[in-house]
């Protein structure tokens, strides 16, 4: 039954990666079309709406550093595989689903934020900053789950 | 994940909003003290192009035709942009029974950039072959081409056309699923039909007239209007304080232009929130009629000026913006 623990771990890492990175990309191709719309028209914005653009990107690199985090610890990553009971396994992957599915759901929500944020930046540039803020509160959500999935899976005993 | 086919298009209207014209700059062109100077100010900012050169009416047009270039451009489906070109579809089928009925041909008549041009129109009604028209057309243009033919009265089949472009404009922002446009269509519908009470009033029309001109809308109740309208003005008015036209009562009793005026920034009124939209086909819309009622405006105060209109006649008669 040990086998089991290990697939039940590496699941989990998958769950962080996959979904985060879904949101994000959704989130940065969204944010994206409206980038383009405004640089269309105004090729001197590109700068500030790309940063804009790439605010709900973060979540992917959440997801990319939680299942980092898992792969080292169920020893896939520096070779020799931990012996993880199923218990152990199940742990771990409930461990990575809050960076998952917060990452999935507050990258789409940022994408559209930051979509809308790219309208300010087209109508007043000068407002840039507070322009930024509105998609970086999204964030907050995102560096949340980050945290407990983080510590969830450093305090699980391998 | 929601619907995010507008986001492009949205952030393009966005940045193109920026170059509308401002109450500041509306102010400026009623302070040139010529026509010249004001078409001048508007080349200055980009009005026009270098084959339009200083001629007003090059300028409009051209403006025009850029506005319709860049929905074009960035609409992912341009049937809801229907209701806006419908008005010009059926002019088109105006023109061309009359000119075929009449034999008399009349220079630029027609608009050419809607779905059936000038000279294709003049084809189908000179052929007769009116199956060719799309939705309610068929039917209408026949019955108002034998209408000319046999009774020769040029209202009529005015009115018979322009119900069933009412008509189709109601219909067509129904279909196109968008609460906006389906807002717009049927405040279009209504502005229409009150217009014609108020005319009808004027020129003593009967009831049945009214009923053939006025299309059915939410807006408004037919029925009720036309009883007013045969009451008299002031029972327009009263009737249209009971609606959500009921500011159009006031602008009734100062003057017929106020009204007009009051019609168009009404429209206006209805999209200003359409700024604050980024997913939606909204701000296209409000782009697009901030665009017409722009031009609308200039051509008012440069053809003003040209005819040495007083300030104040001109200023009764601008439009409000919608940035």
């Amino acid at each position: 039954m040990s086998e089991l623990g290990i697939v039940y771990a590496l699941l989990g890492a998958a769950v962080a990666v996959l979904l985060s990175g879904t949101g994000s990309a959704i989130g940065v191709g969204i944010a994206g079309q409206a980038a383009s719309g405004v640089v269309t028209e105004d090729p001197s914005k590109f700068a500030k709406v790309l940063i804009i653009q790439l605010l709900p990107g973060t979540q992917g690199l959440y997801g990319l550093l939680i299942g980092f985090i898992t792969l080292s610890k169920i020893g896939v990553l520096g070779g020799g595989l931990a012996d993880l009971s199923v218990q152990t396994g199940l742990l771990i992957l409930a461990a990575c689903l809050p960076i998952g599915v917060v990452g999935l759901l507050s990258a789409i929500a940022q994408g559209k934020t930051a979509a809308a944020a790219i309208g300010i930046v087209a109508k007043k540039p000068d407002q840039f900053g507070k322009a930024m803020l509105f998609p970086a509160m999204v964030e907050t959500y995102a560096i949340l789950a980050l945290l407990i999935s983080f510590l969830a899976v450093s305090g699980i005993q391998v | 994940m929601g619907n995010t086919k507008y986001t492009y298009a949205v952030a393009r209207i966005r940045a193109l909003e920026t170059s509308l014209l401002t109450d500041a700059v509306i102010e400026q062109l009623l302070a040139c003290p010529t026509a010249e100077q004001a078409l001048q100010l508007l080349i200055e900012k980009g009005w026009g192009d270098a084959a339009a050169a200083n001629d007003t009416d090059a300028v409009l047009n051209r403006e025009e035709e850029k506005t319709w270039q860049v929905i074009r451009d960035v609409a992912p489906d341009m049937r809801v942009f229907d209701v806006l070109s419908y008005p010009k579809l059926y002019h088109n089928l105006k023109a061309a029974i009359k000119e075929v009925c009449t034999e008399v041909k009349n220079p630029h008549i027609f608009y050419d950039d809607c779905a059936i041009p000038g000279e294709e129109m003049m084809k189908i009604v000179e052929s007769k072959d009116f199956a060719r028209l799309p939705g309610n057309m068929p039917g209408v243009a026949q019955e108002a081409f034998e209408t000319l033919l046999h009774t020769r009265d040029g209202q009529l089949c005015d009115i018979m056309i322009d119900k069933a472009a009412l008509e189709a404009v109601r219909d067509a922002g129904q279909r196109s699923g968008e609460p906006i446009i389906a807002d717009y269509a049927d405040t279009t519908v209504a502005i229409a039909d009150i217009k014609i009470a108020v005319r009808s009033q004027k020129t003593g029309k009967s009831s049945d007239f009214m009923r053939s001109a006025m299309a059915e809308c939410q807006g408004v109740s037919v029925e009720q209007l036309i009883r007013a309208a045969l009451a008299g003005s002031d029972e327009i008015a009263q009737y249209l304080e009971g609606t959500s036209y009921a500011a159009g009562a006031e602008a009734l009793k100062e003057s017929p232009s106020a009204f007009e005026r009051w019609c168009d920034n009404q429209m206006i009124e209805t999209l200003k929130s359409q700024k604050y939209e980024t997913f939606s086909v909204g701000p296209l819309l409000g782009y697009l009629i901030a665009r017409e009622n722009e031009i609308k405006t200039v051509r008012i105060i440069l053809t003003g000026k040209q005819n040495g209109f007083p300030d104040d006649a001109i200023r009764e008669r601008i439009r409000e913006m919608y940035v």
